[in-house]
């Protein structure tokens, strides 16, 4: 078995990227250009619908002046690259401890209504559903990753909710799903109000 | 200098020394499995833990630098659990599967559960598995077998210069790989077998022949190519079954190339195992006495300029001497021993010896390669630029072809008459040579086989002069040869007027009568089809085509013998195995014909012909050193002509007789062409 997918296709960084690229690899002093692998391999993975073909990781290495192996083993120790295709919405669903005791096994239960099932991607390319361990966002237990936004604070519903939006081609409000601004407490502050009646004031 | 108590013994130690390599100097063997001498430090395997007073836990002694007033031990009970609690850990996902373990007996794995194991195992859970990997037609992998020492990827990236191999996946997960399962491109790979310290990278020609405890093992020095790699030949009954490398600092450290390793299936392949005699115009088989009587019904009424002697690549000086004598006792010294036809000269030693040094190539801080591909014609001194270029601040320009070489070179275009731009000051190299402290010039046959050869030798000859390559302790002109037998030949006084040509346009105008080649095969014989022709060497290849008389006589493994290396190094061969056959050695065939035509040689044994050989060469006597040659004038005045200088090795895995009779050989030439193709790319 391959470690990495073709795609079919040649790839190669479009202009607005190429642009991109520049300016990352300003970043690096002359000579360590090769620390440019991360972001640029987040580029390519950006570019190429969300994950990174044998195409990907051979053009990079040829921009990095790296041999494809070196990017590969980059590629590979991070599970954030994706190295097959994938759906368009990839949902990360934390069942850890704090999730799972937040009621993360209905979170799954709505994902798998909606068609989804951990570590596939459904059939018509827009979900993609796998199971991750903590991602640090236990105050707002239960969430998911859904792309680069987290929704936190989930249940049964909400999650349908969220993911019939996407199934409608909206990009629903990331963060909490309840009324609660951020981690701060449900339904507004219980302490130091007046210092949130001061702010409003000098609006 | 630091000083630090290792097992309470004080011990002082060069800055930079690892407490490790600190511990060996006081004489105490740590355990290791990802720490290599030769290669950069990981410290991953951590089984070379010791205990170090004043720190919590116990350290890994081969990433830690030895430090003043260090106390460490290396007997306590801790470190003891240590080792344990390691080994313990690195048995749990092997496999234990030594009894059908090609590395069984030979496996540091193995010994070091042995000398620092629990002996027993607490594990009762499933084992990682892990895929094979296919990483190419010379190294078999059992990757389970694996412990993630990252050895072998640490030499692809820093000797072999490839960067082939990499770990993909992490923790747990982690797996060795070529990219795709490609095969791997460099011409150093089997060494990756020896640093392996598991059974994971095993050599596949070996798969299940042999256990390393029935072979005999012979120390030998190798003839593919002109470096004169030391090697151990492994043989049972009369097969050669691997070849190894034996650690030589100054020559192959402890690396061979690929064809080193793996050409000793040709020993087996196309031998030459009986005389032949042509009889109406076919090769039959014939006994000795037979061959021996149609030579000299042939010879015995030829003048002496009516014969003509070639020799080829591989030969040792034992037999090239007893040749030469034979034919200057049919009256002929017109003997040939620059079978590519190089522009040598004899009458300067160091005008055909690379006289830096292959380990003068570290002291070295520029390096103008001419006409020459390293890479391909000595993989070894390649690994050895590579060294300079990576840790020693080497720079290297070429003129000539360009190459992938492993590292990064300023390529200067592949026109000769570049080399009289730099002695004219004209060429921006000519700078780079003048502002070098310690300059070299390493000059290729493919340069000197040019028509204007002789020209361009005097050019470098006079670059070294011009620009300090030459002083009274470096000598940076150097002359990179191919073959193993080309600097013995230069020594015995191989060379006549108009070389292989000349010898070869004789033949065809019938001015010469008799052409004995004496295992020449790198030469278009054509011109020989008409003139009395005998060859004399192990394998059946090109230069038998129009022999009519063959001798058989012994491969490398088969005599011992002197080899003279490119730098003038002198080294003995042994024997490890018989010739096949009637096959015999060289000098005693030629013994035996010389009493045949009536013209004895004066020696009846092997010590006989080395004292003959030492008075005439004494520098013979000075087995294994670097010589120290006098500088000369050489060369021939004239213009260099303007003009592309051709590579002189266009398959690197089929350049003698024995590599072309290796299935191995032809195998990693396929993979070779396969990859080209595919890449559209050359070189």
């Amino acid at each position: 078995m391959l470690n990495v997918t073709q795609s079919g296709g040649p790839f190669a960084f479009s202009e607005e990227n190429q642009k991109k690229i520049k300016t990352i690899l300003a970043k690096y002093p002359e000579g360590r250009q090769r620390s440019a692998i991360l972001p640029m391999l987040d580029l390519a993975q950006r570019q190429n619908d969300g994950w990174v073909s044998s195409e990907v990781i051979e053009h990079v290495a040829e921009l990095l002046e790296l041999t494809e192996i070196q990017v590969l083993e980059v590629a590979t120790f991070y599970t954030m690259f994706i190295l097959r295709p994938i759906g368009r919405v990839h949902v990360q669903l934390c069942g850890t401890t704090p999730c799972w005791l937040r009621g993360s096994d209905d979170v799954l239960r709505a994902c798998n209504d909606m068609g989804l099932e951990t570590g596939k991607t459904t059939e018509d390319g827009l979900f993609h559903l796998s199971e991750v361990e903590c991602l640090g966002a236990c105050c707002n237990a239960p969430m998911v990753q859904i792309n680069d936004d987290y929704y936190e604070d989930l249940t049964y519903d909400s999650m349908k909710a969220v993911l019939e939006a996407f199934k409608r081609g909206e990009t629903p409000k990331p963060g909490p799903q309840v009324d609660r601004q951020f981690s701060a407490p449900v339904g507004g502050p219980t302490v130091l109000k007046d210092m949130i009646t001061a702010d409003a004031g000098k609006e | 200098m630091p000083k630090l108590t290792i097992n309470g013994k004080e011990i002082e130690v060069a800055q930079g020394t690892t407490v490790l390599q600190a511990c060996e100097e006081a004489g105490y063997e740590i355990p290791r499995f990802c720490y290599h001498e030769r290669l950069s430090i990981a410290g991953n395997c951590r089984m070379c833990l010791v205990e170090m007073e004043r720190s919590p836990k116990p350290i890994a002694s081969c990433a830690m630098p030895a430090g003043d007033g260090m106390v460490i031990h290396t007997d306590t009970p801790l470190v003891k659990k240590a080792r344990e609690g390691v080994l313990e850990f690195l048995l749990i996902n092997h496999p234990l599967d030594c009894p059908i373990c090609d590395e069984g007996g030979e496996c540091e794995l193995q010994d070091q559960t042995m000398a620092y194991g629990r002996g027993t195992n607490r594990f009762d859970e499933n084992k990682r598995a892990v895929t094979d990997k296919y990483i190419g037609p010379l190294i078999k992998t059992i990757m389970t077998r694996c412990i993630h020492c990252t050895r072998c990827i640490r030499f692809s990236e820093e000797v072999a210069g490839t960067t082939e191999l990499g770990a993909i996946y992490r923790g747990e997960n982690m797996q060795i790989t070529s990219y795709l399962e490609q095969a791997m491109e460099s011409e150093l790979q089997g060494n990756v077998i020896d640093l392996c310290p598991v059974g994971a990278l095993t050599s596949r020609p070996y798969a299940f022949e042999a256990r390393s405890w029935e072979l005999i093992k012979t120390e030998s020095v190798d003839v593919m190519d002109a470096v004169g790699s030391n090697i151990r030949v492994d043989a049972r009954g009369r097969k050669v079954m691997r070849i190894l490398p034996r650690n030589h600092d100054a020559v192959n450290e402890e690396w061979i190339s690929d064809k080193t390793r793996f050409a000793y299936d040709g020993l087996l392949n196309n031998r030459l195992d009986r005389p032949y005699v042509k009889k109406d115009g076919k090769l039959v088989e014939a006994s000795w006495a037979e061959a021996f009587a149609a030579i000299k019904t042939a010879v015995s009424d030829l003048k002496g300029e009516e014969i003509a002697g070639l020799v080829g690549d591989l030969n040792e000086m034992e037999g090239m001497y007893a040749f030469r004598e034979l034919l200057r006792g049919l009256g002929s010294d017109r003997i040939e021993g620059r079978q590519d036809g190089a522009a040598l000269e004899t009458k300067v030693r160091a005008s055909y010896l690379f006289n830096s040094g292959i380990d003068g190539i570290e002291e070295a801080d520029f390096c103008l390669l001419v006409g020459t591909n390293p890479r391909y014609e000595a993989a070894i001194l390649n690994a050895r630029i590579l060294k300079g270029t990576r840790h020693l601040g080497l720079k290297v320009a070429n003129i000539g072809p360009a190459h992938d070489l492993t590292y990064k070179v300023e390529q200067a275009g592949d026109d000769a008459a570049i080399l009289a731009d730099i002695l004219a000051g004209k060429h921006e190299l000519a700078k780079k040579l003048e502002t070098a402290k310690r300059p070299m010039i390493i000059l290729g046959q493919g340069a000197l086989r040019r028509p204007d050869g002789a020209q361009i030798l005097k050019t470098a000859h006079d670059i070294a002069e011009k620009f300090g390559l030459v002083t009274d302790e470096w000598n940076g002109f150097n002359v990179l040869h191919q073959a193993a037998a080309r600097v013995g030949a230069m020594d015995l006084g191989l060379t006549a007027k108009g070389g292989v040509s000349a010898i070869m346009d004789d033949a065809k105008d019938g001015k010469l009568k008799a052409v004995f080649l004496l295992g020449v095969d790198e030469v278009d014989t054509s011109p020989l089809a008409d003139c009395f022709t005998v060859y004399i060497g192990s394998h059946g290849d090109h230069g038998v085509r129009h022999a009519d008389v063959i001798l058989p006589s012994a491969a490398y493994t088969e005599k011992p013998g002197i080899y003279i290396n490119t730098e003038g190094r002198v080294q003995m061969g042994e024997r490890s195995v018989f010739p096949p056959g009637d096959a015999r050695e060289d000098w005693t065939i030629f013994r035996a014909l010389s009493e045949q035509i009536g013209k004895i040689l004066p020696f009846d044994n092997r010590e006989q012909l080395l004292k003959a050989l030492v008075s005439e060469l004494p520098h013979l006597d000075e087995i294994d050193r670097l010589p120290k040659s006098a500088w000369g004038a050489f060369g021939e005045e004239g213009d260099v002509a303007r003009g592309p200088i051709a590579p002189i090795i266009h398959d690197h895995y089929q350049t003698n007789p024995i590599a072309r009779s290796s299935e191995t050989m032809a195998e990693c030439s396929a993979v070779k062409r396969q990859r080209t193709e595919a890449t559209g790319t050359h070189g």
